[in-house]
């Protein structure tokens, strides 16, 4: 992956730029020793690193300000951070950039249930903000598998989904408002507890924008009372054809599950081995789960037990108390885990149309076998969010370049038959010169438009998103 | 001007010297008056994929709604976010389009439940001021590819491109439908019950307040699970509740939705958006008739003629929206709500970049 040359002017007056941000922050806001300026090197894309000029770590909104005032004014980039658990690299610095880590910022500010809405900075956890109002039953909604770790300001910057969207939206469904700090140091409110934020949909824009039109310090989220129950059932079928249409199926028949996952034969043994949770050794496995009170959960999973009934299952198996549930959910929940400990592995995020299930799934198998590397599929079947994982050996020379090659090549297929490069980690870098598969120069412009509005000198995280030749002239104005 | 394709569309704007006045169906007559040469997308028609498996269906954005609708009807699915239908309260004709739908983020009363227009749009393509043809999101619901233009896009009136085509994510239409009614209530008791129920678990789709009093509150779902919250509601909630059956149910949430109440009055109507439990305080300083919405975080006004509601309402958290007056006091007064300076420079910075010659319904959004 290529990423920019530093820029020789910043590194030479690094101890200027220094000497300005010490003379505004607190002393332990501020990190310039390279030792521990590693700890910020890079964030869960860890095959890639560069240790950043120094690392900023405000606990206000007006630190945050004055940060990003002394950058602007010294033309340095900045790259903002919440826990680094970016999948896509979009928290890796650059030699010549400032790390602005939100991790400080982690306040309630405002918990209401009755207008339904918690106000925090975005330096918590997406799991602290569940914990702090799981008490009067509500939750948040949104539920990244990383949730124990990652932040709500980066779940902001990559609108973060989870297992659960196809019933509850990703974080743009779920985002009320926010306190943004622009690259010139401007605090600007957008919304707040209401339901539409007036004016163009400015947090629709920003949602998503991987912390490149500026830094969200506090956000209003929308919470919801938790649901009686929920209860999974898990299904084998010996094609993923038949597996996929039963998911059709079951959407088709008015049925809105809160989860549907879905495994492959690779990912089931790998998840078997690892974790023991008794799945059926099969082609394919769905994972469907609903809500509601006892009865209505007995209601919808006898509907979908007959709709998978005719689609003549290797295993149907209801969840009959939550020792079962939490067995059931155990394999899925490993299937990172149990990828780590057979090898390096590369995690993919490409969306399709479900209708392409059969056929992508296919095709992957077919690049497999030509790339001579092992992939396992473990995916959101409801919302076509796929995550295959793409196992290489790190310490193997050219392996790497080989996953990546393979790995590209899913994305485009992803593209050519209707649906996106990524559904929920974002582009960073490592999708970033893939976007012209995907999107046409004007298409990209429109995008890039945006950035010209609120980051004219193109510093807040400037070498990811968009293909580097694509913003170059942009980056060197 | 009636475009046919989206490389006429662009010709056009590309070709404009003059104002242009966007259009679907023309059913929509809001924001600032605009003078220009009227560009109508009414021509730009058809269902062009509707995959009932993904729950996905694109349109081109001159499509009538009513067309998309007969599609759904026949798979059981529907526009989650129950779309108003402005001709009555407007007094306008015409047909209802995707989109001017999508350009005015038109989003009903499930709105609590299901979100917004903007959380069901998933791909848009539109032309630009430029004639630049630009598309962005796609066909799949979840996508974080690149910046997101769609909600951008949605809400945005036609002041940053002329939409072609729209893509959405469907729902399935519930089995049965049933509405609880309560006796008339004061603003403050019925914020508070619509809030007490919007808090359960038992997915009520719509919590409003008519002019009378009467608070409605939607529950929809298979029929045992509708008869159980139902009656799990009335519990809870305590109080005497009335059951609306699936027939009355429809066309009562069809009057909440297009605000029919004030249908034919005369006056000038705002819609007021807001934090639920500011309702009864609002109301207080409004002092006029009300529909209240959203559990109480959408408030439509009924003010007489000329009168400044945000004179009236003075500062609180949300904005209030003049959606029905006449010309010249949409001409006269901030007919969307005035934004702080850093907002305005931003929402003027990207009209600047998406239409640089400011041909799109300039002004129309102030």
């Amino acid at each position: 992956m290529e990423m920019p040359e530093p820029n020789r002017a910043i590194l030479a007056k690094r101890d200027h730029v220094l000497a300005r941000l010490q003379a505004v922050l607190p002393s332990e806001a501020l990190i310039t020793d390279e030792t521990e300026c590693r700890a910020y090197e890079c964030d869960a894309l860890t095959a890639y690193r560069c240790i950043p000029m120094a690392v900023t770590l405000p606990s206000t909104t007006e630190e945050v300000a004055a940060i990003l005032r002394v950058c602007h004014d010294e033309g340095v980039p900045v790259v903002p951070r919440g826990s680094g658990t970016s999948l896509a690299g979009g928290a890796l610095p650059s030699a010549d950039s400032i790390i602005l880590g939100v991790a400080r910022l982690r306040d309630v500010l405002e918990v209401n249930t009755p207008d339904r809405f918690i106000r925090v900075q975005t330096g918590i956890t997406n799991l602290a903000v569940t914990k702090e109002v799981e008490g009067n039953g509500f939750f948040y909604a949104p539920d990244p598998s990383s949730q124990l770790a990652c932040a709500i300001a980066g779940n902001i910057a990559m609108n973060s989904g989870g297992a659960h969207c196809l019933k509850y939206g990703v974080t743009t469904n779920n985002l009320l408002g926010v306190t943004m700090v622009l690259m010139d140091g401007t605090v600007v409110e957008i919304g707040g507890p209401y339901m539409d934020a007036g004016g163009l949909d400015l947090l629709g824009v920003i949602c998503g924008s991987e912390g490149q039109l500026g830094v969200v310090t506090e956000a209003t989220l929308r919470i919801l009372r938790q649901p009686e129950g929920a209860r999974p059932v898990l299904m084998g079928f010996d094609s993923n054809e038949v597996a996929g249409e039963c998911v059709s199926d079951i959407i088709k028949a008015g049925i809105l599950p809160v989860a549907i996952e879905f495994m492959d034969r690779p990912c089931i043994r790998a998840c078997e081995d690892f974790a023991k949770a008794g799945y059926p050794d099969c082609e394919a496995l769905l994972i469907v789960e609903v809500e509601g009170a006892e009865a209505e959960i007995d209601e919808q999973l006898a509907l979908i037990k007959q709709i998978a009934l005719r689609h003549n299952p290797v295993e149907l198996r209801e969840s009959a108390s939550p020792e079962e549930s939490a067995r059931i959910w155990l394999g899925r929940k490993s299937a990172f885990g149990a990828m780590g400990q057979i090898n390096d592995y590369m995690c993919l995020d490409g969306t399709i149309p479900v209708s392409s299930l059969p056929f992508v799934l296919r095709r992957i198998g077919e690049m497999s076998r030509e790339y001579g590397l092992d992939v396992a599929n473990v995916f959101h079947a409801g919302d076509g969010n796929m995550h295959p994982l793409i196992l290489f050996d790190a310490n193997k020379p050219g392996d790497l370049e080989r996953c990546e090659a393979f790995g590209a090549d899913i994305l485009k297929l992803c593209v050519e038959v209707g649906g996106c490069l990524t559904g929920e980690h974002g582009v960073g870098i490592e999708k970033r010169d893939l976007m012209s598969v995907q999107y046409t120069t004007a298409d990209m412009e429109a995008q890039m438009r945006i950035k010209d509005v609120f980051d004219p000198k193109w510093l807040l995280n400037p070498a990811k998103v968009f293909p580097l030749k694509a913003s170059a002239a942009r980056r060197a104005a | 001007m009636r475009p046919t394709t989206e490389e006429e569309l662009s010709e056009m704007v590309r070709g404009a010297t003059t104002p242009l006045r966007i259009m679907g169906g023309g059913t929509r007559d809001m924001g600032k008056p605009v003078t220009g040469a009227a560009l109508s997308t009414a021509g730009l028609s058809g269902i062009t994929l509707y995959e009932p498996g993904a729950l996905t269906l694109v349109a081109r954005a001159g499509t009538p709604l009513a067309e998309v609708q007969a599609a759904l009807d026949t798979e059981g699915q529907r526009l989650a976010f129950e779309p108003m239908d402005m001709r009555a309260l407007l007094g306008t004709e015409g047909v209802p389009r995707v989109g001017g739908m999508v350009a005015a983020n038109a989003s009903g009363p499930r709105r609590v439940q299901a979100g917004a227009c903007r959380d069901s749009l998933i791909g848009v393509r539109f032309v630009d001021g430029t004639g630049a043809v630009v598309s962005n999101g796609g066909r799949v619901m979840k996508n974080v590819t690149g910046y997101d233009l769609v909600k951008l896009m949605a809400g945005s009136w036609g002041t940053l491109g002329v939409l072609s085509e729209c893509s959405f994510k469907l729902l399935p239409v519930p089995e049965t439908v049933a509405t609880l009614l309560s006796p008339p209530m004061s603003v403050q008791a019925a914020q508070a019950v619509m809030s007490a129920a919007l808090g359960t678990p038992y997915e009520v789709s719509g919590a409003a307040r008519a002019l009378d009093g009467h608070v409605y509150l939607r529950i929809e779902g298979f029929a045992r699970q509708v008869a159980y919250r139902c009656a799990r509601l009335r519990d809870e909630l305590g109080g005497d509740w009335d059951l609306l059956d699936a027939p009355a149910s429809a066309t009562q949430w069809q009057t909440i939705r297009d605000v029919r109440e004030f249908a034919g009055q005369t006056g000038d109507v705002w819609r007021v958006s807001l934090r639920p439990s500011d309702a009864a305080d609002l109301v207080a300083r409004a002092d006029c008739p009300v529909v209240m919405d959203w559990g109480g975080g959408l408030l439509w006004m009924l003010v007489p003629e000329g009168v400044d509601l945000r004179a009236r309402l003075g500062v609180f958290q949300g904005h209030a929206t003049l959606v029905r007056a006449s010309r010249a006091m949409r001409a006269s007064m901030a007919v969307f709500p005035p934004e702080p300076a850093p907002l305005a420079k931003i929402a003027q910075g990207l009209r600047k970049k998406f239409d640089p010659r400011g041909v799109l319904n300039p002004g129309l959004m102030g």
